[in-house]
């Protein structure tokens, strides 16, 4: 059986599309990769100086990955300093990314970066990649401790503000639009209710389906 | 270039208060051998702008660890729990600065340019202070020029003329921060006789010295 991280990782996989040039956040982001299958042509961007990001190796190198781990570079890629990577990410030829949070709300606003008076690891670059890429995707698990992270208004500092197109959930797909957070898919392992119950925004809930590719 | 330097007179060249740019990302490209000499040398109350905070032993980590640092300026300090603690304790300022903003105002200062209009942090506490510009309807924030006294300059191969390549992923910060600060020294990850015109990225003109030898004092 998968876990709650490979679950929500596999089901993301299946919006990215042949073509898109891709950077993926660290944690539960990270994992997509491995379920893109390998005839769909997808590029993978890290914000530290690589276009064609390849899987992560054991070999003594000086590539590393926006984790800071040791990495690969696929064929036809490049490497490139820190102004040409935010260029790309800034500048919109991002297609998609994909950036864990610890909140999101219905309003596609975002946070990530600071738990005041607790952690402040910092935003990296979070904050250019939601403010830049042309669709921004956010992957966490539903709750925290029973508590929801999926809420009406983020409470902690933001990364950014109405950003987020796509939040997937171990439990849900959901996508922000105009008029508010629409309930897409569930997981079968769920009902509409339990989603509805640890879920603090306001879902608007038309046609769902069962989550795909699960 | 101005030429080769050992350590001892690199050394000479650092003082208390001064303000330093060190290249590298979690300390991939970041030159350790020149931090290990700012280290010996203890001088205080630094301002370092890095992209991040490194390791505890690793990277400008270890000018944290040794309290040389009076404030730092980065994207990101989650990997030195360090940072943190003496955040917590008031005894060390951190500027968080998104990542790409940190890297274009390092470019202004070292183009000339008077800062730069960005869309990143908006609507965030990152805008607190700073002034908004609308530009073909649209709102950006100001952020303005960042340079350094020196900049500390690590992955590079680097030819007998002072130009520079780098290898791999330890470019990034490297060549902006070789364009804003007053004194470039470069520790090179490797030397080659000469580098081929066009595959220089950062051109000698940037660079003022670079650190060669082992044991020289």
């Amino acid at each position: 059986m998968m876990n709650e991280k490979e679950i929500i990782a596999k089901r993301i996989a299946l919006e990215l599309k042949d073509g898109d040039l891709v950077n993926l956040g660290i944690g539960i982001p990270t994992l997509v990769a491995d379920y893109v299958p390998a005839e769909k042509k997808v590029t993978f961007q890290a914000e530290n100086g690589i276009i064609g990001l390849g899987p992560l190796t054991d070999e003594d190198t000086n590539i590393v990955n926006a984790g800071g781990v040791k990495a690969t570079i696929l064929p036809g890629g490049a490497f490139i300093d820190s102004l040409t990577s935010f260029t790309f990410i800034r500048g919109g030829h991002i297609d998609i990314t994909v950036l864990g949070a610890l909140e999101v709300d219905q309003e596609g606003s975002m946070a990530s970066w600071i738990i005041p008076g607790k952690k402040v690891p910092g935003m990296g670059g979070a904050m250019d990649l939601v403010t830049g890429a042309k669709k921004v995707i956010i992957a966490l698990t539903h709750t925290n401790k029973g508590k929801s992270k999926i809420l009406k208004k983020c409470s902690l500092p933001l990364t950014a503000s109405h950003q987020a197109n796509l939040i997937v959930t171990e439990m849900a797909v959901m996508s922000v639009e105009e008029d508010g957070l629409h309930l897409l898919e569930i997981h079968p392992d769920y009902s509409i209710e339990d989603v509805a119950k640890a879920t603090e925004a306001d879902l608007i809930i038309n046609n769902v389906e069962s989550m795909k590719g699960i | 270039m101005r030429g080769f330097i050992d350590k001892k007179r690199f050394k000479g060249f650092l003082k208390d208060g001064m303000s330093i740019a060190v290249g590298g990302f979690l300390t991939n490209g970041t030159p350790e051998k020149l931090i290990d000499l700012v280290v010996e040398s203890n001088v205080k109350n630094l301002t370092i702008i890095c992209n991040d905070g490194g390791y505890e032993d690793k990277g400008v980590g270890k000018l944290i660890v040794n309290n040389q640092v009076k404030k730092l300026i980065a994207s990101h300090i989650g990997t030195n729990p360090y940072v943190g603690q003496l955040m917590a304790e008031n005894k060390l300022e951190v500027e968080l600065v998104p990542q790409g903003t940190l890297a274009e105002r390092l470019r202004s200062f070292g183009a000339g340019l008077g800062g730069v209009l960005t869309p990143t942090g908006l609507d965030t506490i990152v805008e607190i202070g700073k002034k908004i510009v609308e530009v073909q309807g649209k709102k950006y924030l100001l952020e303005e020029p960042l340079g350094a006294d020196m900049a500390l300059i690590g992955g590079a191969i680097a030819d007998n003329y002072g130009n520079l390549q780098y290898s791999q992923t330890m470019r990034n910060f490297n060549p902006v921060m070789a364009t804003a600060a007053e004194l470039v020294i470069v520790e090179p990850y490797r030397m080659k006789e000469e580098l081929h015109p066009e595959h220089i990225i950062t051109p000698y003109p940037f660079v003022d010295y670079i650190l060669v030898g082992e044991d020289d004092e």
